[in-house]
């Protein structure tokens, strides 16, 4: 036992420095050189203000903006300092309360669809700060901020498809929509509207 | 437009086995030392290393010795990981001020991490500073996983060395891991990570402004801070508004690729490989659910080399793959279907049930991820495993109970494989009344003995303590779902732990005295009693000789050895655990589909 302390010791520190504090920091190293961008969290700015990360979801319940997926986070939805899924159980009422009440205010906003809602639109997602939604979910809002924006549905419309990207390499994961970046390319074409 | 989960599963299986055949040669010319002996740095290194230690790569442990190097290296990382929790506010790289880790906490994520288990009572952006996230569990994230990997080539050892007092050095065992094997792959795979989007830097939290304010309730506070209670007692909530979103930071990269790696599973964030700064893409996800699989997978191949039969590698990983795929199956089969109480409030059918899951991912990835994760004990999550459809749920579940063989951890995957093996030819032996062999080794008493110990310690800590748990009215204060999936979630908690995966029904409130005390009991003794009893197996093989095959030698490397080791997983997997699960997911199930 004795003659194993030495080496577990000295073995443990070594390995401890190498792996927790060398490692870390040569990849902080290198990632800052070559992709600082992504590895300072891919932060979008405007007007020389950050208003956030082009990974990291927000809140909008305006008529005027595109909706995200609702998120489970607390106290504030969408809270970036506390992710969390809502971690309901298919059976548990409180998961069909809460959809219920999403689906009611879905339906109120958007009196043009007649079908059932979207399931993103209503469903809380795993990390609380999900980005996008499907291409489905955002056509079924253009109608509701083309009317909102006084702009044309279809050129709401090329604005949504303008976002929409493929999964990675065409086969990885899904469609998707990133909800930020259209709600600021939305702002930034009635900006240009007003101007003209 | 998105691949069918075939496609997806086939992919996954090709690239995954194209990359594992070459790194199963690496890891065979790292652990039998020939790398260290052709490359004259890592030679002069070693020789180094050894002064440093005061030990000699030369010196072969017997297997009582190679155990107590192990356990003894394991309990410095656990005081590290402790003390680390309970000082990181006077220790530098904490720019969120993040307090001292409360004791029973710090106890349960100290065994966590050294128990490669992973498992999660707190919220990691909340709770650990940089230096905890780094020094403390990204360090045990390499030694957690190096420590897996020796156990089962000294086991290999046990199986290809004869009449032998030793099976090889610990330290240097450990060491080759780590230097030559994890570390340089979690440079490359942290680097492909950055690229597509996973964060790496020491910054401060960022504060940005919202494009749209946003208002939501939380319970009202006096001036001592102490929440305001109406006159029915419960909480008064005001309405407040958000401008400014919080974003989390850290050294995220660096950790996220040893803990897939590793198999160890420990998210940087709550949400873990859900988060967007975690698991940012399609690619990402699928580089993760790689990263889990590849050592387990290559490890194999070593074996099948270590033995002088690659056949017997083969015939073990084949084993393992037929399960795999049979649960993802199942368990994508499961997700796609709609949650019916949500579909007939209105909600659309199509895509499967999306609550807990992430748009990117969707159905088709998300269960393949939740299968990856625990078919080996890995843990992460790219969904929220409390969320799944009831039988989906079942299949992790379950996958976890079969004692994590299926690929399993790494290292621990498969010595827990081929402890089932020993089990499989004791039964072949018994039916046809010859004495059981193994890869030329006589199985016999001592070796069953140990074999039952490794069988018997997970069923009895998963169901003792999940039985413990639903008679405790502390631990059904956790629950956070009613009803049969409530038991699902103490079931789930339990059988992560005794089993190192660290995934959970995160609904439970496991940070509680409960919960870390006897969660903690149930990683520490479900990772190092196999352990032991393993490198007792391998210590009295090695001493034996290796009998050559004759005609009455069943082989251990064909179809019917296949189904016959799977038999065995399933049935003991099956005989133990349906009961419970019949009162948990299958219950729930019922109950759902029956309205």
């Amino acid at each position: 036992m004795k003659t194993l302390l030495r080496p577990a010791l000295t073995l443990f520190v070594l390995l401890s420095a190498i792996t927790g504090l060398f490692y870390p920091a040569l990849i902080t190293g290198l990632a800052q050189a070559i992709f600082p961008h992504q590895a300072n969290g891919s932060l979008i700015q405007r007007d020389q203000q950050l208003v956030g990360s082009q990974l990291i979801g927000q809140s909008f319940s305006g008529p005027n903006y595109f909706w995200s997926r609702p998120s489970a986070t607390g106290p504030m939805p969408n809270n970036a300092a506390a992710s969390s899924g809502s971690n309901l159980g298919p059976s548990n009422p409180a998961l069909a309360e809460a959809v219920q009440a999403r689906i009611a205010t879905v339906r109120a906003a958007h009196p043009e669809q007649a079908g059932p809602v979207p399931a993103e639109l209503v469903t809380a997602s795993a990390s609380g700060l999900d980005p996008h939604i499907s291409p489905a979910a955002a056509y079924y809002q253009i109608a509701r901020v083309a009317r909102a924006r006084q702009l044309q549905p279809e050129q709401v419309k090329r604005l949504v498809d303008r976002h929409t990207a493929y999964p990675s390499w065409r086969i990885f994961g899904e469609r998707t929509v990133n909800v930020l970046e259209l709600n600021l390319a939305l702002d930034k074409l009635a900006a240009g509207k007003q101007a003209a | 437009m998105n691949a069918s989960p075939v496609v997806q599963i086939g992919l996954f299986l090709i690239v995954l086995f194209a990359l594992a055949w070459p790194l199963g040669r690496y890891l065979r010319a790292v652990l039998d030392g020939r790398l260290s002996a052709r490359f004259a740095a890592l030679a002069a290194i070693e020789r180094g290393l050894g002064k440093l230690l005061g030990a000699s790569p030369d010196e072969d442990m017997p297997w009582w010795r190679y155990a107590t190097a192990i356990v003894l290296f394991n309990v410095l990382g656990l005081l590290a990981v402790y003390g680390l929790q309970r000082l990181q506010l006077s220790l530098p790289l904490n720019p969120a001020g993040m307090a001292n880790v409360e004791a029973g906490s710090a106890f349960n994520t100290a065994i966590s991490f050294v128990t490669n288990t992973n498992w999660q009572g707190y919220v990691g952006e909340a709770t650990m500073s940089y230096l905890t996230q780094m020094l403390a569990l990204t360090v045990q994230n390499f030694l957690s996983a190096a420590t897996g990997i020796a156990v089962v080539v000294a086991l290999i050892r046990g199986f290809t060395r004869r009449n032998a007092a030793g099976i090889g050095n610990a330290w240097f065992d450990l060491w080759r891991v780590n230097a030559y094997v994890l570390l340089p792959i979690s440079i490359v795979l942290s680097l492909f990570l950055v690229g597509q989007g996973v964060i790496q830097n020491l910054s401060a939290y960022q504060e940005v402004q919202l494009i749209e304010p946003v208002s939501y309730s939380q319970p009202k506070l006096d001036a001592a801070g102490q929440a305001v209670l109406d006159a029915a007692g419960k909480p008064v909530m005001e309405t407040v508004q958000a401008k400014t979103q919080t974003i989390a930071m850290g050294p995220v990269a660096s950790q996220e690729a040893i803990k897939m790696l590793g198999t160890n599973g420990g998210g940087f964030f709550n949400a873990n490989s859900a988060h967007p700064f975690e698991n940012p893409t399609g690619a990402s996800n699928f580089a993760q659910m790689l990263a889990i699989f590849l050592i387990p997978a290559a490890l194999c191949f070593m074996f099948g080399w270590q033995v002088g039969d690659l056949r017997q590698g083969l015939a073990v990983l084949a084993a393992m793959s037929v399960i795999f795929v049979a649960m993802f199956g199942a368990l994508v089969g499961f997700e796609s279907q709609a949650n019916p109480l949500l579909t007939q409030l209105g909600m659309d059918a199509g895509i499967g049930n999306l609550e807990g899951k992430e748009t990117r991912f969707g159905i088709v990835a998300s269960s393949l991820f939740a299968t990856v994760t625990t078919a080996a004990s890995c843990g992460a999550v790219n969904a929220m495993h409390d969320s799944l459809m009831p039988l989906a749920g079942l299949v992790p579940t379950w996958l976890m109970q079969l004692g994590e063989v299926v690929f399993g951890g790494v290292g621990s995957g498969l010595y827990g494989m081929l402890v089932f093996a020993l089990l499989a030819v004791f039964l072949a032996g018994l039916m046809i009344g010859r004495t059981p062999e193994y890869l030329g080794k006589k199985i016999e008493a001592y070796e069953m003995k140990m074999v039952s110990i490794v069988i018997l310690v997970g069923p009895i800590l998963v169901l003792g303590g999940t039985a413990v748990a639903v008679l405790t009215p502390a631990a059904l204060a956790s629950l956070w779902n009613p009803g049969a999936h409530g038991l699902s979630e103490i079931l789930y908690a339990f059988s992560s732990a005794a089993n190192n995966n660290g995934s959970a029904f995160a609904g439970l409130s496991a940070n509680t005295p409960f919960y870390n005390l006897m969660l903690g009991a149930a990683m520490w003794f479900g990772r190092f009693v196999p352990i032991v009893a393993v490198l007792a197996i391998a210590g009295n093989l090695a001493r034996k000789p290796r009998l050559a095959a004759s005609n009455g030698t069943m082989p251990t490397h064909g179809p019917l050895f296949v189904v016959l080791l799977i038999g065995s997983v399933i049935i003991v997997g099956a005989l133990t655990y349906i009961p419970a699960l019949a009162l948990g997911p299958v219950v729930e199930h019922l109950q759902l589909f029956s309205r």
